[in-house]
Order: C-alpha cells, then structure tokens, then sequence
C-alpha cells in the first residue's frame, strides 16, 4: 500500500461537451515532487485546476489526504498553490500579499504577522521587499513571492502551475533550487505543471505525461527513466525535444 | 502590363519609356507573371523580386488566375527566374495552393534557387495542403437565436449570481467581522467623495435646462411661479436618482467590472480562493455596500443642485425672486418626494455593484474580455436602471404614492 496523499481516479474533465482528458487514475505520494507533463493544449493547467478545486470535474473523484478536494472558501488554506504569472495582488504591497490570508485566518498580532511574512520571503530569498508593489518585481521575484504566500499557513502540500516559465535561466534554475529546498527541507510534497525539460529532470521525481490525442495518460514513472527507456513516439519526442514530422 | 508582356516583340520605344514612367510611379509590379499552357492545366512562370512592394499587384495576378480557371486540373508555379521572394509573396502563394486544393486543383512549386526552395519549404509550399474547413456564414435567423440564447444565459448568470449574493449576505450577517470595510470605506471615497464635482455639474445643468425649457411655455400662461414645483418634484423623483446612477454607472460601475476583469484574467480572484477568501464576500459585498451606503447622499446633492440651477433660471429668466421660489417648492415638494428618491437611489446602487461585479468576475480572455464584460456592464446597469425606473413608477403610481 502506497503512502499517497493525492488520489486521482477515472477522472473526465472537459468544459459544455468537450471532453479535455477522460477517466485519468494516478496517484502522488507524500513527499513527491510529482510532474504534470505533456504538450501546449493537452490539459495540464485544467488538471491542477481540477486537483486544487477550482473546478469540478464531470466524473471521478479526487482524494487529498482522508478526503476529497477541501472546500477552498471559509476556511484557512490546508495548501499552497502558485498561480503561472503569480498572481499577486497589485493594490497590495508583498509583505501584505503573504500575510494576507494570516490576518484572516488567524487571531495573530500585527507584529507577528510581520514576523512570519519577513521570514517566509526570506526563505524564498525575498529579504526586504515587504513593502515594495508586485509591479516593482522582476518575473521571478514575483513568483518567489507568490510561493512566500502559498507558503505562509504552512502548507504540506504545493501545487505550482509553470513556475519556471517565462523566467531567464538563471532565475528558472533558482526557482528549481528553492523547490528542490523546499521539498527536501520541510518534506513538503509538491505538484507542479511544466514542460521545461530541464526543470523535470531537476527537480521531478515521479511524473505522468497527458496527451492530447488520446485524451489521457501516455506516460507516467520517474523522467530520467522514461526518457532512457520509453518507446512511446510522442514521449520520445518530447524528453529528446524532437520536432513534430509535419 | 507586367515586365514578361513587355519583353515580347513589337514593342515599340514609347510603351517602354511608359512602362518606367509607371514603374517609377509605381504602378507596374517588379516582378514577372507568365502564364503558359500545359496538357490539362496552366504553368505560371514567377521571375524578379517578389518581395512586400509588389505583393498587392502579385494578389491581384492570383485573384484573376483563380477567377480564369476553367476545367484545369493542374497548376505549375515555377519559381525559376525568382530572383528573391519574401514571406508576404510566399503566403500569397501558398493561399493559392490552397484555394486551388479547395476546388481539386493539384498545384506544385518547382525550381528556383536554393533561398528560394527554403522560402518555399519554410511556408509549407512542399507539404500537402490541409483540409479546409469551410464556415458556413450564419444567417440572420441563427444570428438571432444565437444572441437570443446568449440573452437568457445571461439572465440565468445574473440570478444565479443574485442568488450566491443573498447566501453570501447572509453569511456576512452571521460573520460581521469578516466583511472587508477596508474596501466597503475605499468604494464610499472613490464612488462618492471623488465623484461629487462630476454630480453637481451635472445635475445642476439638468436643472437649469429643465427650468429654461419650461420657463418659456409656463411664462406664455402667467404661470411662472410653477417652475418651481416643476424643477422640485423632477429632481426629487425621478432626475435627481436616475442621473446620479448614470453617473455612478458611468464612473464606478465600469471601473468595477474593469478592475474585477483584470483581476480574473490575471488570476488574482482564483489566488484569493485558494487562500480561502469567497470573492463575493471579499470583492462584491464590501463595494455594493459602499455603493448603497454613498448613493443616497450624491443624490441628495444632486437634488439639491437641480433645485438651485432651477433657481437660477427661475431669478434671471422668469425675475422670480428666491423666496417666491422656496415657498412655492416647499408647497409642492412632500417629504415622500425626497425619500421615495433615496430609496431609489439605494435600488440602482444595489444594482449597479451586482451588475458590475458580475460582468467583472464573468470575464475571460485577456485584455479584450476586460473591455467587452465592461462595455456589457455599462449597457446592462443603464438598461436595468431605467427599468427599475419605470417599476419604481408603476408600484409607487399604484399605491398612490
């Protein structure tokens, strides 16, 4: 028996009667750093939309510890979750963006609000900006941050939508040192969406791949593996970055 | 006439000094289009500088190609004497590939130099044409029906949105301390401080011109004074409220549906979820609280102003005197006169932060489905506010109000 802390089973998802991917089934055990892989379109993004509850589903369930999807509103966060362009809110400065939900959730002092919001953007290397705007922030300042916030009730749980994309190499591969950090460190597990290759190689350890075409799972193990030993073409094709024959 | 026609025999001195003239003027193509026969089909033979200049006069030679094909079965572009060809010319091309693998015509590129071969390869000129899907244009009838079934999704959104609000009220009753009055205090300085300038002016030129038009029919009957009762009870019932929620709508409705919108494409309303707050209680509650709570005293001012522009009109025009003026508008104006105006203007706040929210949180699709759900809820409050206008009328002419 797996410890899993995710579980996903015959999953069909979709918007009015398109279908996007049909009865999927993968299970992401605790302290994972668990890849959702495949090409543009093919449904990754609504996967985790799915996985965080921000949609329902049109059949099969999804289990996050001994229940299905929390209710995300009225209550305090039970995880993190960082949106792909962050997602800050711009009226508010960083330091209230992470210490947000804590002044709302709990029956905190300011001061120790202020405490926990400086040390959670010291741990995304984020010294000092508590009090400048999301807008003054470089791309991957603002993601750092946004994982400060998904981090700031302490979350056991992490699900981070393309964090490394859109980012220069230098800060994509900070981005990848701080998840590495954060998994290994707090024992945190991690779901992130992505398909830069460098990333799941560094930082995956278990992944599935979804397709387009067969609206589903083609692929799913550890990424070095599969990209040794898959003899699916389309997995080939993505771990060697191959061109599509046109 | 192109360069090809121009190399032919018999061309006399005066049609060559001619064709520079128009090449200099631009009128003659850099570029050459012959057009020769070939068992079952036409060989078009390209030569010079096909490049972004010449690519109107090159879409003009591929229209009447298209037009002039009769039963061919087959076309030949030979590039061959193609000097250079940009990406504009080889898009043209390929369009007419296409067109011509629409109606079951093979076309092929062959020849021309290496750069030209990539310019071909890189815009598919060698891989098989795909299927066209051809859309049907709607008719006016499924135009219709379309909007009309659009209509009715939007109505069931917008009740189904009033429902969540009446839940997410009454969460906020069992809950006070959860009601966002950082933001409910932001809405009243934006939607009501801000705004008063743009309300006096405005209701102060509605009084003035209401005045003034009747002043002249009032005064042809000796009934000067009348105005007075004329301005007071408008502005009080009916202009004072209805104007103060065009401008309300106008200012604060469109930019609630435009900051929600950004918000929601930005991801900014699903990270608020995930952090546990509800959107309607956290966005929409606190800004149509502050939107009730601020409407009736604008519209106070607004009533205020009208009387005092009808005054204006009423000294200067009709030489009534100020006193004659207040006594004859204290006479004709009641107390329900005032207060059925607040009430109102409360009723079409209400309104406008729903509508506006809702359009701001039904948004999709980037920048340009934040200017359509603001347009929408700039069109959807005005409609709702004069037929809220016009129920207010009915009920309050039925109870005798």
């Amino acid at each position: 028996m797996t410890d899993a802390l995710i579980r996903v089973e015959e999953l069909t998802l979709g918007w009015g009667k398109h279908v996007l991917l049909s009865h999927v089934t993968f299970e992401v055990e605790r302290g994972d750093v668990f890849v959702i892989l495949g090409g543009s379109g093919c449904g990754k993004s609504t996967l985790l939309r799915h996985l965080i509850g921000l949609e329902e589903p049109m059949a099969g369930t999804i289990s996050i510890g001994s229940t299905g999807v929390p209710e995300l509103e009225g209550a305090a966060p039970e995880f993190g979750v960082m949106f792909q362009s962050g997602a800050l809110f711009s009226s508010m400065t960083v330091g209230e963006n992470v210490g947000f939900a804590l002044q709302e959730w709990t029956d905190l002092p300011s001061e120790a609000i202020n405490a926990i919001v400086k040390a959670k953007l010291a741990l995304v290397g984020l010294e000092g900006s508590e009090d400048k705007l999301p807008a003054e922030l470089s791309g991957g300042m603002k993601k750092r941050a946004a994982i400060a916030r998904a981090m700031a009730f302490e979350p056991n749980l992490l699900f981070l939508d393309e964090p490394s994309a859109g980012l220069d190499p230098v800060s994509a591969a900070e981005l990848d040192e701080l998840i590495i950090a954060l998994n290994r460190g707090l024992g945190l597990t991690v779901v992130m969406v992505t398909h830069e290759l460098e990333s799941i190689f560094k930082v995956g350890k278990h992944c599935i791949m979804l397709d387009k075409e067969s609206k589903g799972i083609i692929a799913a193990g550890d990424p070095r593996e599969l990209k040794e030993t898959s003899k699916d073409p389309k997995v080939h094709q993505f771990f060697h970055r191959e061109a599509r024959v046109r | 006439m192109t360069r090809a026609d121009a190399d032919s025999p018999g061309l006399d001195a005066l049609t060559v000094f001619g064709d520079r003239i128009s090449r200099v003027a631009g009128y003659l193509p850099e570029f050459t289009w012959t057009v020769s026969a070939l068992p079952e089909g036409v060989r078009v033979e390209l030569g010079g500088q096909i490049t972004i200049e010449e690519a109107p006069a090159l879409w003009k030679r591929v229209s009447e190609l298209l037009e002039q094909l009769g039963g061919q079965t087959r076309v030949q572009i030979d590039n061959s004497r193609v000097e250079v060809i940009d990406g504009a010319c080889m898009a043209l091309l390929v369009h007419l590939r296409s067109e011509l693998k629409a109606r079951r015509v093979h076309c092929e590129f062959t020849g021309g130099s290496p750069a030209v071969r990539r310019i071909v390869d890189l815009y598919g000129g060698r891989r098989r044409p795909k299927k066209r899907r051809i859309r049907r244009p709607k008719n006016a009838v499924e135009q219709v029906g379309q909007a009309t079934v659009e209509m009715f999704g939007e109505t069931v959104a917008i009740l189904d949105f009033l429902g969540q609000l009446v839940v997410a009220t009454w969460n906020a009753f069992r809950h006070p301390s959860r009601i966002n009055i950082r933001d409910a205090a932001l809405t009243m300085e934006r939607a009501g401080a801000d705004a008063v300038p743009i309300v006096l002016l405005i209701n102060f030129l509605i009084g003035f011109v209401m005045a003034y038009q009747s002043a002249v029919q009032l005064h042809a009957f000796g009934a000067d004074i009348y105005v007075a009762d004329l301005v007071g009870v408008s502005m009080t019932r009916e202009l004072g409220p209805l104007m103060t929620a065009i401008i309300v709508c106008g200012r604060t409705g469109a930019a609630f549906a435009a900051e929600l919108g950004t918000m929601k494409v930005a991801e900014e309303v699903d990270a608020l979820r995930t952090l546990g707050f509800m959107p309607l209680q956290h966005l929409v509650m606190p800004r149509m609280l502050g939107l009730v709570l601020v409407a009736p005293f604008l519209t106070l001012l607004a009533d205020a102003i009208g009387i005092a522009g009808g005054l204006v009109v009423a000294a200067t025009v009709l030489n009534l005197s100020p006193s004659a003026y207040w006594v004859e508008l204290t006479s004709a104006v009641k107390g329900w006169d005032v207060w059925s105006g607040t009430l109102k203007s409360m009723v079409f706040a209400a309104a406008i932060g729903m509508i506006a929210c809702q359009q701001g949180l039904a948004t999709s699709g980037g920048a340009e489905g934040v200017g359509r759900r603001t347009t929408s809820a700039v069109v959807s409050i005005l409609f709702t506010l004069i037929l809220l206008d016009a129920v207010f009328t009915l009920v309050f002419g039925a109870l005798g109000l």
